[in-house]
């Protein structure tokens, strides 16, 4: 709480709720994401951590509750004391605002790495095919991913996909970007490059909502941590606060499990 | 040869390995499998056919009719219109089949029941019975009319050409929705996710990311009703539509050479269905340029070392 206060708010969740099929996922979240903050959520699998995420971008509708990017309510305005659902176009123009990567690096196959960035910048922002092109280069070359600029998705490794998957994200000039288990799918010895682009857009002053398992990055970069279990935050504060001194139960059982297990494979 | 050719022994150069028995193993010689059945059905096979061609050229056919007719004014006209009629069906029927395989997709109950619908009628009734009711259209509906704009009689807009095109067209759009649709339902859920979180608007979407997604494994089966469709054209010569079909049936209700006429005409039908075959190699090819979806066959390498050889060929001369 200490450090949220300090800046702009970006990002504001208030009373997420979400349930798929009777199944309550998220039970009253709320969360403040200061401007050039990075918020790392961790917790133990099925503490509906992801679901969050997607809430905040809107890819997950939540059934109650809202979220509040750059001042603005995400898929929602507000008419005669009610919150009314935009339109298509409407939510489309607030989603550019929010970048996102994901486990799966989910890049468009057909394209290479080059179209893959150049493409919404050319489709929404009404950039030409040179202008969209330098800025997807610009792009490329901030994730050291210049050189295999022509390569199609299956030609690279799943770290320099997600380097791209960033690159892609960055292409939008997002305000905020979420990132979903980014290094989850990575063979272990592509992780390193994939958080090190992440570390340099923190120390930029990007604002990032990182769900990871990388508890040594969350302890490095986080500038708040936040601890998920079943569907409520339990415990939220700095890194030193969150993995020297929790305060709850759950979180310290988590975070010496995570440590072991940690200690055990490396 | 190859089947039964012998591997040379493998020998262990690594001198830790000191087992006696691996060593022994390793220096046999590997036999494959030799397959006498595929040869023997070959040859079986061979024989049937020879005995089919023997048969066929010893029966009552003139084949110098059927070389005759072959570049026939009238052939040649009706296998024009032939290819024109397959074409245009074609390019029709994918336009239909997309448009009505969105509807089906689409959350709106009333798109998606009347794409059910549409598939259901066009592709539960033979296509012969839906010719002829748009041929006879103007039993129905004797003059066409668009209020204070524009009216005429149905017979002379439903032109047997008209009729065809509208029936094949329809019918083929029926089977190519439900191609496309599973097409596009076999594109990964987290593209759309990208897309959606990139604020790319659905029709990009649908046009950027979708649909060349789902074009590499949707060209095989439009290639296919490309042939199909090349097919079914002779069903116009019953509304006479004089096609191939029709031409050649024009041509033996005067000299009565029923028999060799229709094997002029089954060559042009052949050679139209293979050229479609290579067009549709070359699509497959472009749109699967990025390796989404490879599909190979040996019949797919079989047309490409043919077309290579052609290539090559073409090129040392």
């Amino acid at each position: 709480m200490s450090t949220a206060t300090s800046a702009q708010p970006m990002v504001q969740l208030g009373g997420i709720r979400k349930s798929f099929h009777h199944l309550d996922v998220l039970k009253g979240v709320d969360i403040e994401v200061g401007n050039g903050q990075t918020i790392c959520i961790i917790g133990p699998s099925g503490s509906g951590k992801s679901t969050l995420l997607r809430c905040i971008n809107h890819l997950e509708l939540p059934d109650a509750g809202v979220v509040v990017v750059d001042g603005e309510v995400m898929g929602y305005t507000e008419k005669k004391g009610r919150l009314v659902a935009v339109r298509a176009k409407d939510i489309d123009r607030q989603r550019r605002t929010v970048g996102m990567v994901f486990q799966r690096f989910n890049l468009f196959p057909h394209l290479t790495a080059l179209e893959n960035v150049a493409l919404t910048p050319r489709q929404v922002l009404g950039l030409s095919r040179k202008e969209a092109n330098a800025l997807a280069e610009e792009q490329l070359a901030r994730v050291d991913m210049l050189s295999r600029k022509d390569a199609y998705a299956r030609q690279l490794s799943g770290g320099q996909q997600q380097r791209v998957a960033i690159a892609r994200a960055l292409a939008m000039k997002p305000k905020v970007i979420l990132f979903d288990e980014p290094t989850s799918a990575l063979d272990p010895e592509l992780v390193g490059e994939v958080l090190q682009v992440m570390k340099d857009l923190a120390a930029e002053g990007m604002t990032m909502v990182v769900v990871t398992h990388e508890m040594q990055f969350a302890r490095e970069c986080a500038s708040e941590v936040v601890f998920m279990d079943g569907g409520r935050v339990v415990e939220q504060g700095s890194p030193d606060e969150i993995f020297g001194s929790p305060r709850h139960e759950r979180t310290r059982a988590f975070i010496s499990r995570v440590a072991h297990e940690t200690a055990a494979s490396g | 040869m190859t089947s039964t050719a012998h591997a040379s022994p493998g020998e262990i150069a690594d001198p830790s390995i000191r087992s006696a028995r691996l060593a022994r193993l390793a220096s046999l010689p590997l036999k494959k499998h030799a397959h006498p059945w595929r040869w023997l059905s070959g040859a079986f096979i061979i024989a049937a056919l020879v005995f089919v061609v023997r048969a066929f050229a010893r029966g009552d056919i003139e084949w110098s009719e059927v070389a005759a007719y072959l570049f026939d004014d009238r052939i040649l006209e009706g296998l024009g219109q032939t290819v024109q009629l397959a074409v245009i069906c074609t390019l029709l029927g994918t336009a239909i089949g997309i448009g009505v395989a969105v509807m089906r997709l689409s959350r709106n109950p009333v798109a998606s029941s009347v794409a059910w619908f549409y598939v259901w009628i066009f592709r539960g009734t033979p296509d012969l019975l839906q010719l002829l009711l748009w041929f006879n259209l103007a039993l129905v509906f004797p003059t066409l009319t668009i209020p204070g704009v524009w009216e005429a009689r149905t017979i002379d807009v439903v032109t047997p050409f008209v009729a065809a095109v509208i029936a094949l067209s329809i019918s083929a759009g029926a089977y190519i929705a439900e191609n496309v649709r599973g097409a596009i339902a076999a594109v990964d859920h987290g593209q759309l996710e990208a897309a959606s979180a990139l604020g790319l608007p659905k029709r990009s979407t649908f046009r950027k990311i979708v649909m060349p997604q789902a074009m590499p494994s949707l060209i095989p089966a439009i290639g296919n009703h490309a042939i199909i469709l090349l097919k079914l054209s002779s069903l116009a010569s019953v509304i006479s539509y004089t096609e191939l079909m029709g031409s050649a049936q024009e041509i033996y209700y005067v000299n009565a050479r029923v028999v060799e006429l229709l094997f002029t005409i089954a060559i042009w039908y052949l050679v139209a269905t293979s050229l479609a075959g290579v067009l549709q190699y070359y699509l497959e090819k472009w749109y699967g340029r990025s390796n989404v979806v490879t599909r190979t066959n040996s019949l797919d390498r079989a047309t490409a070392r043919v077309l290579n050889r052609l290539r090559s060929g073409t090129k040392g001369a």
